[in-house]
């Protein structure tokens, strides 16, 4: 009969273009994928959400080094940052639609643009993070800035960095995924029939954003 | 029952032991009846409806509200039973009475350092009357410990940067051990401590003359330890260095200048009275600082400082 | 198509059958698969590797407490080696057991689907899963580690053992486990054939169903504990650190947020499984259906709440351990609630005691222990006493072992010829499940009293009045180690005969016995219709 179809390979057998052979149509394909990404989501949002709570409580325990430590946070460049994913986000919006649209070039151009936003994102942080190393900024056992007149700061640099370098990894990890459907999208496997992947990935993308801008006020705007 | 009590279950050496056994052999009972029911039940149905016996076909059984009400709320009410009765224990064994003698407890890896209201300080071991309430204020010094008495039933977490606290009151003499429960290391199974709960005479008679390292160890080698251990160290140097107080080395037999001008030899009444009326005597260029230890040293204790002092020349 | 017993066929057969197994051949073709069947095979020797080698600890470990001081090995040794029968037992074999090994491979079929939902997902769970392995043979063989499984701070970040090795490894399993949830719960959702209503789904589904929930939103949390745990030994952030103005204690919440949740991660797939046993080998419909379906679900949701229990005595407020203590009853009633379902199951049913169903009545009585001793525990002056103690030890390997092994080797026996097309050895299933029964019980009864005698755990010196209960011990855990190996015989000798094994041996009514033994590559010839429910073994009274 056929040859074998539970391989990777994914010219095995005649289908509508991306419809797996275990799914009944293109429409159950794509209710279970975005079901899936909904789901790994929840597990991001629960991820960041431990950080969220020990930071909570630490600031509760350490209030008076907590809010003299986020001073040296630039806060300009935080709003700016924040400008950034947020446009960011509409343009994968647009590059959504774009595609639900079947309308192939401006699916490219949104998502190169978005592309271009998370690098200006990972820019703006370069910055701030080599101004943090040259203050002497760093978490725990690294911190060495001279001259705090309330102790205990370190801490809150803990927090910092560990939670902007695990929403930093994200954003490295969403350009890959959109790279990658940037990528497929230039070879034509997109249509206004067949998007799925541009659509998980934009989930995706929405909730790195998303999780930007709880981190924003809870670092920078804090007092 | 109380043959099955002593079998499982160590001595109870408080009131609160027993009344929480009370509990204990509710919670067993009920385990038994339980577990027997379901042991009984499932080996009588593989038997009695085996296949070759009862082919079938078998009766169409989905549900049956009353039924799974029924087993659903008395459990259910059992439980609560349980929780109410375990919160109470819970709650007695946390609140201690107000005159609870307290006794400070450092644990570190791998013992327990005790210090007393008088400032008597011992590793691995306090001695406590019988009758009478004793609170354990606790930290520690590095990982998290617990200190957990079997025969009184209680344990808690001694944590480091924090007070936690355990009370008793012992109603049973003898040695009573306790182990450190929460895992911290090599030899986290060494670290052991003993409760000794004496009859009142035996007690005085530790607070008097000290448990057996106080009663047999040689003078002089008491002596040190008591300089190491009871805070004269802090202020009084072996080796000439001048410290809050005058240095001990070299000082016996030798005449010393007052403050007030007149001169004193260092001998055994000197230092008995500098130990029990600092304020009597200030060698001069110190301030009158040094607390006294009235109460705070055995009378061996005292001798063995004057014998550790005369030798250090 | 579906009779209500399927005549076996004709002992043997003389042309090997067309199955998943031989479709394709070569390594190439199961490390690329994405056919859930043989990704199922692969974690399936994976977590029996894993759970040899958590045995071989064990058995380490009470050799070692034979006698009061040193028998075999130093104090560190012992630490280590407690600690990774732990680790290896909990995170490597229990909790992708029976999801990942049997789940994957029985669920598609149940639903009557070709594969899950996402089956290069599927593969990328089973090499994540590897890659954590290796991780954690690496943590062991670069000097292992010596806090315990549950890496307590600040013992674990000050630590110099490999837990910074141990904790990534723990961590990325956790990739594999949510990779798994995530899957079952799409696949439930979406791939279930025409006429499969959410009633009609074997109560094993729902039992996944609800583990998958657990999955998801309690392993990001251990996730992101275990990161905190690297963070606190590379940077010393000092979140768990009390001199540096953190808090030890708050690790404990975090760790048990994930780590009591995933005790039912544990438990359900197993209860799942008896589920199926019970009413097939009883030839009876399973009583309280939509009971034991939404229990699991309860069970899911409320064991979110009930973490503090691991901490009446760590410092916390007593107000936090009332509201943990009466929570943690509350948890018990569902359970409850399902073995009394079995039973009546079992009532006036028609019963063939056969490996699988003999396995299923072990679990009801050993989990009836396991869940009973669990009360001395949730109530809070008892729990006292008995924290730390062989007494936790004992209950939860009743729960773990007892109960959860126990269903996994039931349903490995039950789901056998399916998988391999072979039946497995009667006779030797038969003397494998005594000598368990008997080996278990010989070694973890002993161990209540050593609890309520108050032996504290993780203890390599003990005094000398608790040798008795510990040899005693020892032995039984003899007897159970030849009962496994009794009962790994009995399964894999199977495998040097010709498949022999009937479409549907048991009689089940579930879809997986409509598919043949061992199934074709794409599961069905043609996807299944459902007409009835999955426990109706008399249709033309049913209907």
């Amino acid at each position: 009969m056929t040859p074998s179809t539970n391989t990777l390979d994914p010219h095995a057998h005649p289908h509508p273009t991306g419809l797996q052979h275990h799914f009944a149509d293109m429409e159950q394909q794509a209710d279970a994928s975005k079901i899936g990404m909904w789901l790994f989501l929840v597990t991001e949002v629960l991820l960041f959400g431990g950080l969220f709570v020990g930071f909570a409580l630490m600031q509760g325990r350490h209030h008076e080094a907590f809010l003299a430590a986020h001073h040296h946070l630039d806060r300009s460049l935080g709003i700016l940052n924040t400008v950034v994913l947020l446009t960011s986000s509409w343009t994968m919006v647009m590059a959504v639609h774009s595609a639900q649209q079947g309308e192939r070039k401006r699916l490219i151009v949104y998502l190169a643009l978005t592309l271009v936003f998370a690098c200006a994102f990972l820019g703006v942080k370069y910055l701030e993070y080599s101004h943090k190393f040259h203050e002497g900024l760093l978490p725990g056992k690294y911190y060495s800035h001279r001259g705090d007149t309330v102790p205990g700061q370190f801490m809150f640099f803990s927090f910092y960095f560990m939670m902007t370098g695990l929403h930093g990894l994200h954003i490295v990890a969403g350009m890959a995924a959109i790279s990658w459907v940037l990528r497929r999208a230039m070879r034509g496997d997109f249509s206004g029939a067949y998007y799925t992947p541009v659509e998980i990935v934009g989930l995706y993308w929405h909730l790195v954003d998303m999780i930007w801008i709880y981190l924003f006020p809870l670092l920078y705007l804090i007092g | 029952m109380n043959g099955i009590r002593s079998i499982l279950l160590p001595v109870a050496g408080s009131e609160y032991a027993r009344s929480h056994d009370t509990l204990l052999m509710f919670i067993l009972a009920l385990t038994v009846i339980f577990f027997s029911l379901i042991a009984v039940l499932s080996v009588t149905f593989v038997w009695r409806y085996r296949r070759s016996r009862n082919q079938g076909p078998t009766p169409h059984m989905t549900h049956n509200t009353a039924l799974e009400l029924t087993w659903s709320i008395i459990p259910g009410l059992i439980l609560l039973v349980l929780f109410l009765w375990g919160l109470k224990g819970y709650i007695a064994a946390g609140v201690a009475p107000l005159d609870a003698m307290e006794i400070q407890v450092t644990g570190k890896k791998w013992l327990w350092a005790f210090e007393y209201p008088n400032g008597a300080r011992t590793i691995n071991e306090i001695h406590v009357p019988v009758g009478k309430p004793v609170k354990l204020v606790m930290t520690s010094e590095d990982v998290i410990h617990s200190f957990y008495i079997p025969t009184m039933r209680i344990k808690q977490d001694v944590l480091p940067g924090r007070y936690t606290e355990l009370w008793f009151t012992p109603t049973k003499a003898g040695m009573h051990q306790a182990f450190c429960a929460e895992y911290c290391g090599k030899s986290h199974s060494d670290m052991l401590a003993k409760i000794w709960v004496d009859e009142e005479a035996a007690y005085q008679k530790w607070l008097e003359e000290g448990d057996e390292h106080t009663r047999t160890m040689p003078l002089k080698d008491l002596g040190r330890l008591i300089w190491e251990n009871r805070g004269c160290s802090t202020c009084h140097s072996l080796d000439g260095t001048r410290g809050q107080g005058p240095s001990f080395k070299g000082i016996w037999g030798h005449a010393q200048k007052l403050a007030d001008g007149k001169t004193v030899v260092v001998d055994a009444n000197y230092i008995r009275e500098s130990i029990l009326m600092p304020q009597a005597k200030i060698v001069a260029g110190y301030e009158p600082i040094m607390p006294t230890f009235q109460g705070l040293l055995r009378e061996r204790e005292i001798q063995a400082v004057i014998e550790f002092i005369k030798s250090l020349q | 198509m579906a009779d209500a017993i399927t005549v076996p066929s004709a002992a043997g057969g003389t042309a090997e059958r067309r199955s998943y197994l031989n479709e394709s051949r070569g390594l190439w073709s199961w490390l690329y698969t994405v056919d859930h069947k043989r990704i199922g095979v692969m974690y399936l020797w994976a977590v029996l590797s894993m759970f040899f080698l958590g045995g071989v600890f064990a058995l380490l470990v009470r050799l070692e407490l034979l006698t009061p001081k040193r028998t075999i090995m130093s104090a560190e040794q012992y630490n280590r080696a407690f600690t990774l029968h732990g680790a290896i037992m909990i995170f490597l074999f229990i909790i992708p057991s029976i999801p990942a090994a049997l789940g994957n491979f029985v669920l598609p079929l149940m639903l009557g689907a070709k594969d899950v939902a996402f089956p290069r997902l599927n593969l990328a769970s089973w090499y994540v899963y590897v890659l954590g392995s290796v991780f954690a043979v690496t943590a062991m063989i670069t000097g292992g580690v010596d806090t315990g499984w549950t890496f307590y701070t600040p013992y674990s970040t000050t630590s110099a053992s490999s837990v910074t090795t141990m904790t990534l490894a723990a961590f990325i399993l956790g990739f594999s486990s949510i990779f798994t949830g995530v899957n079952f719960i799409a696949t439930t959702h979406k791939l279930r054939a025409p006429g499969l209503t959410w009633y009609r789904m074997p109560l094993f589904v729902w039992g996944m169903y609800a583990t998958s929930i657990i999955q998801i939103l309690a392993t990001p949390v251990l996730g992101i504990t275990l990161l905190l745990i690297v963070m606190e030994r590379v940077f010393s952030v000092g979140i768990f650190d009390a001199r540096l103005g953190g808090d030890p204690v708050l690790f404990q919440h975090f760790f048990w947020f994930y780590s009591h949740p995933a005790v039912y991660i544990m438990i359900l797939p197993g209860m799942a499984i008896i589920s199926e046993i019970i009413p097939v080998f009883s030839r009876k419909t399973i009583f309280g259906y939509k009971a034991i379906a939404w229990s699991s679900v309860a069970i899911a949701f409320i064991s979110f709440l009930v973490w503090g229990h691991h901490m009446f005595v760590s410092g916390q407020s007593r107000l936090a351990g009332a509201i943990f203590s009466f929570l943690t009853f509350l948890v018990a009633i569902p359970s409850a609630i399902k073995v009394f379902n079995w039973l009546t199951t079992m009532y006036k049913g028609s019963i063939e005691f056969k490996a699988p169903m003999m396995y299923a009545v072990m679990f009801l009585m050993l989990f009836g222990i396991g869940g009973l001793t669990g009360l001395f525990l949730g109530a809070l002056a008892t729990d006292v006493h008995l924290h730390d103690t062989y007494f936790v030890v004992a209950h939860f390997h009743y729960v773990m072992m007892g109960s959860t092994t126990i269903a996994f080797l039931g349903g490995l026996h039950y789901w056998w010829p399916k998988i391999f097309g072979r039946m497995y050895n009667e006779k030797l299933a038969t003397v494998g499940a005594a000598l368990v029964f008997v080996g278990f019980n010989a070694t973890f009864l002993p161990q209540f009293v050593l609890g309520f005698r108050g032996m504290p755990r993780r203890y390599y010196n003990y005094l000398d009045q608790f040798q008795p209960l510990h040899a005693f011990s020892t032995f039984g855990s003899w007897i159970l180690g030849l009962g496994l190996a009794v009962a790994a015989l009995a399964l894999v000798t199977s495998l040097r005969k010709k498949p022999d094994a009937p479409a549907n041996p048991w009689g089940g009514r579930t879809l997986e016995w409509e598919a043949s033994s061992p199934p074709i590559t794409h599961n069905f010839e043609i996807t299944p219709v459902v007409t009835h429910g999955p426990y109706d073994f008399y249709p033309e009274r049913e209907h």
